[in-house]
């Protein structure tokens, strides 16, 4: 999961390659069921609590166009929804009710 | 020749790309900081600047992961990121191939590295360089210590790394300059953003401007996750540049600003003998 996320964030053959059609792209990363349906859906809170490291997955949200306000309410939401992040070092330590930065 | 200048600032995506959602009575200050640097770096006169950044994935993956890496390209391009998204450009930034083959094989001497012909700047190094050579006129030699993707290499490695950045810029005839980039303490990406353990950065500070070699590599990885998050794992770039300049450091500016995700940092170090 997170290769894709790495390729798609500096490769603009990868880039293109999502435009023609994601469905097809993801059908070279060898993803879990669960992996492969946060990708398709761009669920970004899933995807999180998935483990994805946050920096990859905050290049990816710039890449889809997601202002930053929206991307930090859709991971709140993720962990709301899903329970915390299972894998990885970006772990959430801040309650949802927190917001540190106002946002 | 030698090193010429040595400093420190921090690399957030938020402080170009969120200039608009911070209060500008708060963030003025910082770019003013950033500005007085910029000067300092000026009038130092360096020939190339060398930036020992950590970067965020826009070269280096787990699939392959160096310690340590240094460029060695006559250009480089960035930002990866989406530049409306950074609020920097798209841009192409010159390097200097001879320079950092020189540098690369003094380095070598001492300290095994990778090296890259390609390497694409992502806000770790596009952010610093926005500020300080916002021209883009100055030949840049990218060097990465991955805090990125753990195991990461040991704060006495990373001591050694930078003593062998010093031995290869006092090697060279050039007027090096050199900068270290991250936080210190920050959870940046997540909802966490914005959480800063001030008083943590504020020791590391101390500590930084003192040159302790001791104090400065005795944090544990898993210290600075529980005290400093896993942007804390940055304190490597800065604890580097400590080593490479051996000489006081101050510093001009720090300050926790929640919406740029850092204790938004501003520093330079005595280059010593
Ligand atoms: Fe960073």
């Amino acid at each position: 999961m997170q290769k894709f996320l790495f390729d798609i964030n500096r490769d603009p053959a990868a880039q293109r390659q999502y435009h023609e059609g994601l469905d097809a792209l993801l059908e070279r990363y060898a993803l879990t069921a669960e992996e492969r349906r946060a990708l398709a859906e761009r669920a970004l809170g899933l995807i999180y609590v998935l483990g994805a490291n946050g920096q990859l997955l905050m290049h990816y949200a710039a890449f889809l166009g997601i202002p930053w306000t929206e991307y930090i309410a859709a991971l709140r939401a993720g962990i709301e929804k899903y329970g915390q992040v299972r894998a990885g070092v970006y772990t959430m330590t801040t309650r949802l009710d927190e917001k540190v930065a106002g946002v | 020749m030698s090193l010429v200048f040595a400093g420190i600032c921090s690399h957030g995506p938020g402080i170009t790309g969120r200039a608009a959602m911070a209060d500008s009575a708060v963030s003025g200050p910082f770019y003013e900081a950033f500005g007085g640097m910029r000067a300092e770096l000026e009038g130092a006169r360096p020939d190339a600047l060398v930036v020992v950044a950590a970067e965020h994935f826009a070269n280096f993956f787990m699939n392959n992961m160096p310690s340590f890496a240094v460029g060695m390209a006559e250009g480089y391009e960035g930002p990866i990121e989406d530049p409306a998204w950074l609020g920097i450009e798209r841009t192409s930034i010159p390097g200097n191939a001879g320079l950092s083959g020189r540098l690369i094989r003094a380095v070598m001497q001492s300290v095994d590295i990778a090296f890259a012909e390609e390497w694409k700047f992502d806000h770790g190094i596009m952010v610093p360089l926005h500020f300080l050579t916002p021209r883009y006129d100055l030949p840049i030699v990218p060097v990465n210590i991955n805090c990125q993707g753990p195991p990461l290499a040991p704060l006495h490695r990373v001591w050694a790394f930078g003593e062998a950045l010093r031995r290869a810029a006092d090697a060279v005839p050039e007027r090096i300059a050199i900068i270290g980039t991250g936080g210190i303490s920050h959870w940046p990406a997540t909802p966490d953003s914005g959480k800063v353990n001030e008083a943590w950065d504020r020791e590391f500070l101390e500590r930084w401007k003192a040159n302790d070699h001791a104090a400065l590599v005795s944090y544990t990885d898993e210290g600075t996750y529980r005290d400093g998050g896993q942007g804390g794992f940055e304190i490597r770039t800065f604890i580097s540049i400590a080593a490479a300049a051996k000489g006081r450091g101050s510093v001009q500016y720090y300050r926790p600003i929640p919406i740029f995700s850092v204790g938004c940092t501003i520093g330079t170090m005595s280059v010593g003998a």
